[in-house]
């Protein structure tokens, strides 16, 4: 699709404000609707959007396939690793009390804003390497 | 309808209408994850198999006279079951019910965020939510040695290698 100009410009205004409008959803949560799941997959959109105009050489050149698997896994490690945390830190595996024991609400606040960075990671993650491994199996 | 781009669109759009009632139900959550894995991912994939296929569906062969049986029986049983549930914003529904009305009321003692989804989300309910990334994280890496581990096994010299 290199020839089409105009979806080639509107395509390149609109990414930016596609990723930033994830990370609005993935660190917002807390406060207005989204979360991870939501987050990640916008994140994904953008990419895929990318995928879609640019073509899938220009993803992977963003995003290569090596970095994809090693934040599909830092992702789920990330989420446990807060949970162990947790525990070191003398609570329950996922008490985030724990994390701040003298405001547990603001361990909380930690907590869960980690948590979701976890899940974001992953879903992202996950969401681009099965879209490009998808679109790449036709043209091998 | 053979067309089977019409019905990966037919699809989306489904998806979108169902995202749009989530919210009229004041479902914010929900719906934003209606709109983007079902009606957005969904079709991008959905289109993406119909590039390595094809556009058509195959003409059957025979009668569809017992799946057609079937589908009415199943959705016959569906729509009886749906007699026996509460109705429609009832306050004496098990879902308004349980789980406790209490979550609602110590969110914010608790944890101090506006949003009680994300609180029971990421933390009342930590272990299911870890529960469901390590579900996705198999997921994607499923696909990935599916679709990877066949393109290897064909002989080499042809398409062989992977692109770099």
């Amino acid at each position: 699709m290199t020839d089409h100009t105009i979806l080639r410009v509107v395509s390149k205004l609109l990414l930016p404000y596609v990723l930033l409008f994830a990370l609005y959803v993935q660190f917002h949560g807390d406060y207005g609707p989204g979360g991870g799941f939501q987050a990640g997959v916008i994140f994904a959109a953008g990419f895929v959007l990318y995928g879609l105009i640019f073509g899938l050489t220009a993803v992977r050149r963003v995003a290569p396939a090596r970095m994809i698997e090693l934040v599909i896994a830092t992702g789920v490690l990330v989420y446990a690793g807060t949970g162990v945390a947790t525990m070191l830190m003398g609570g329950n595996f996922l008490d985030y009390d724990a994390l701040n024991a003298a405001h547990p609400s603001t361990g909380q606040h930690y907590g869960i804003l980690v948590v979701e960075l976890g899940v974001g990671m992953t879903v992202a993650a996950v969401m681009i390497a099965v879209y490009s491994t998808f679109a790449g199996r036709g043209r091998a | 309808m053979r067309g089977l781009f019409a019905a990966v669109m037919l699809m989306g759009i489904y998806s979108f209408l169902g995202a749009s009632w989530m919210l009229l139900l004041d479902a914010p959550d929900v719906a934003f994850t209606e709109a983007s894995v079902g009606a957005g991912v969904s079709t991008i994939l959905a289109l993406a198999t119909l590039a390595l296929t094809t556009r058509k569906a195959k003409t059957p062969v025979r009668r569809p006279a017992l799946p057609l049986l079937i589908v009415a029986v199943t959705g016959a049983a569906l729509v009886y079951g749906t007699l026996d549930m509460p109705h429609f914003g009832d306050p004496e529904a098990p879902a308004s019910n349980y789980p406790h009305p209490s979550y609602v009321e110590r969110t914010e003692h608790d944890i101090h965020v506006p949003n009680v989804v994300t609180a029971v989300l990421a933390s009342y309910r930590g272990y299911d939510t870890l529960g469901e990334t390590v579900v996705i994280f198999t997921a994607g890496i499923a696909v990935l040695v599916l679709l990877r581990g066949s393109r290897k096994r064909r002989p080499p010299g042809g398409e062989g290698e992977r692109a770099p």
